[in-house]
């Protein structure tokens, strides 16, 4: 079976997946949109308009695919529910109904678990601080797995819409129902996983995210072609994407990939399974192609991890630039007038100088007065009021700092801060809904 | 001699809430044995430390020939509550990458 990754994040380029859907002999694709930080911010939107709890780019992005995915005979899997999937799966099925086109849609919902909370649960950040100890909660979403969304599969879904859902697992789940899985499979589960995780960043492991000019160079990143993997019974498989896109498939690719926001690579834990990419093996088997196999799985884990959103203050910032003689010296005095003038109100400050220390807060030694500099200005505060004084600050450096400053942008926002914690699997109820043009029913 | 691992290796950066992960991949599988000896735990913590606040843990991936280090307390806060300009730490990868061993 051929699975294609659609979409790596939430904002992501459509017209990789259009090639990929048009010319990949896809059996399915996926579109992985939702990161922790955008189901929080999905759940904002629905509290302010309770049509606004889906992925806002759903319809653009379903107008063009749904069409190809019915004249190719492919299915399509993805967490553009957000925090609403069921609310999506109707959008999908009047947008099919509007294209003249039959099909069947599934939502998975109840990972939306914020009713269970109580302040006093332990999240499992570094210091275990209970929730108490965090400002008001605004959501929280239970990672589901593969199991979960077997129902909609083994329904007959052309379209499969989750809330949260392991990223992994939205390819894992498709791989479990082809090949007839058990979810105590722990070896192929893993397999699996492996090959859902070098997929879910999209053109992340066709050479999105790697080339370094000269060393590390990729062709026509312009068009960066998305991937797809062909996998075995087994769950081994091999990687690779359209002839004639942009980008590259290589063993130092899928190396950097498989080992992306893994915290422990011969335990990475998900709904499914505990899978070891240690044991894994990859090999180049022609131009843009790599086959990987060979990674392990144990037991999952008794518990879902939970994502819990709560509203965590503002933040406001200010820029601006200075060039030519010195430049350093002029943003440096602008960054002292302004922290002067903050001190009392807003004590949480940052100061950087963008081309010197903002990204790695020091320059190791490159010792070097750049032709031009620009003075960022960034503070956490407790009120939307606070957050728009330190752009203000920054904008009055105009009229009243050092001379010769200018291209002023400043921004204030509210922010939503994310922790996790665990949650027993019994007190999650997970539900899939089947959507057709006539009726909606709940799956066993 | 003195080398920057940027000579030797390619790096990738992820989080996971206040966590950086930073894999380091070799580009020549012979040079895994150096770094595996030279770019250990404690040397990251001393490389990162000013960004670092919490410890430094290293797992080694050899059927990969690479070594992925796990800081914690290493995002200001983690992405959505972070000051920084780059909230997820992409960048770090070239931090890391800027280390000099001696090769």
């Amino acid at each position: 079976m051929r699975i294609g990754a659609g979409s790596g994040f939430q904002g992501d380029r459509l017209e990789p997946a259009v090639i990929l859907a048009s010319q990949g002999e896809l059996d399915y694709l996926v579109l992985e949109c939702l990161a922790e930080r955008t189901i929080a911010a999905a759940q904002l939107r629905k509290l302010a308009d309770p049509a606004a709890g889906f992925d806002p780019l759903l319809e653009t992005r379903l107008r063009t695919l749904l069409p190809l995915a019915v004249r190719h005979g492919f299915r399509i899997v993805t967490n553009m529910g957000a925090a609403d999937p069921l609310g999506a799966a109707r959008k999908v099925i009047s947008l099919g109904s509007e294209l003249g086109l039959r099909i069947k849609v599934a939502a998975l919902s109840g990972d939306d678990v914020l009713s269970q909370l109580e302040p006093a649960m332990r999240t499992i950040e570094a210091r275990g601080a209970p929730l108490s100890e965090y400002g008001a909660l605004v959501s929280a979403n239970a990672y589901f797995g593969a199991e979960q969304m077997l129902p909609a599969l083994a329904n007959g879904a052309d379209v499969v819409i989750t809330g949260r859902v392991a990223d992994p697992s939205l390819f894992v789940a498709p791989m479990a129902h082809a090949f007839h899985w058990k979810l105590d499979d722990w070896e192929r589960l893993g397999r699996g996983t492996a090959i859902g995780h070098l997929l879910e960043c999209a053109g992340q492991v066709t050479g999105g995210y790697f080339a370094e000019p000269g060393l590390k160079d990729v062709p026509n990143l312009a068009q960066l072609g998305f991937p797809w993997c062909d996998v075995d019974a087994d769950g081994n498989g091999v990687l690779g994407k359209v002839a004639g896109t942009g980008g590259a498939i290589t063993l130092r690719t899928v190396k950097e990939q498989l080992l992306y926001e893994v915290t422990d690579p011969g335990g990475y834990i998900t709904p499914d399974v505990v899978a070891d990419f240690t044991t894994v093996s990859l090999r180049e088997t022609g131009p843009d192609r790599v086959a990987i196999s060979g990674a392990g799985g144990r037991p999952r884990t008794a518990t879902y991890k939970v994502s819990v959103g709560y509203r965590a203050g503002f933040v406001g910032e200010g820029e601006i630039s200075y060039a030519g003689a010195k430049a350093v010296e002029r943003a440096r005095l602008a960054g002292e007038i302004v922290r002067e003038r903050l001190r009392e109100d807003v004590p949480d400050l940052r100061i950087d100088l963008i081309g010197i220390d903002s990204a790695h807060r020091t320059d190791f030694g490159h010792a070097h007065a750049p032709y031009e500099v620009r003075l960022r200005v960034a503070a956490r505060t407790a009120s939307r009021a606070l957050a728009e004084r330190v752009g203000a600050e920054v904008e009055a450096l105009w009229i009243n700092g050092p001379a010769g400053g200018g291209g002023v942008r400043r921004y204030a926002q509210e922010r939503i801060g994310v922790v996790s914690l665990l949650l027993e699997r019994s007190r999650v109820r997970p539900q899939v809904t089947l959507l057709q043009e006539d009726r909606e029913t709940q799956a066993a | 001699m003195k080398r920057k691992l940027h000579e030797l290796a390619h790096a990738r950066a992820g989080d996971k809430g206040d966590t950086l992960t930073l894999a380091l991949i070799c580009y020549r599988r012979e040079d895994y044995p150096l770094l595996r000896e030279q770019v250990t735990a404690a040397a990251v913590k001393r490389h990162l430390g000013h960004l670092v606040q919490g410890d430094v843990r290293r797992h080694e991936v050899p059927n990969l020939h690479a070594l992925q280090f796990v800081c914690e307390r290493a995002l200001d806060t983690g992405v959505t509550t972070s000051l920084a300009l780059d909230p997820h730490g992409k960048t770090l990868s070239y931090a890391l990458l800027e280390m000099v061993i001696d090769a």
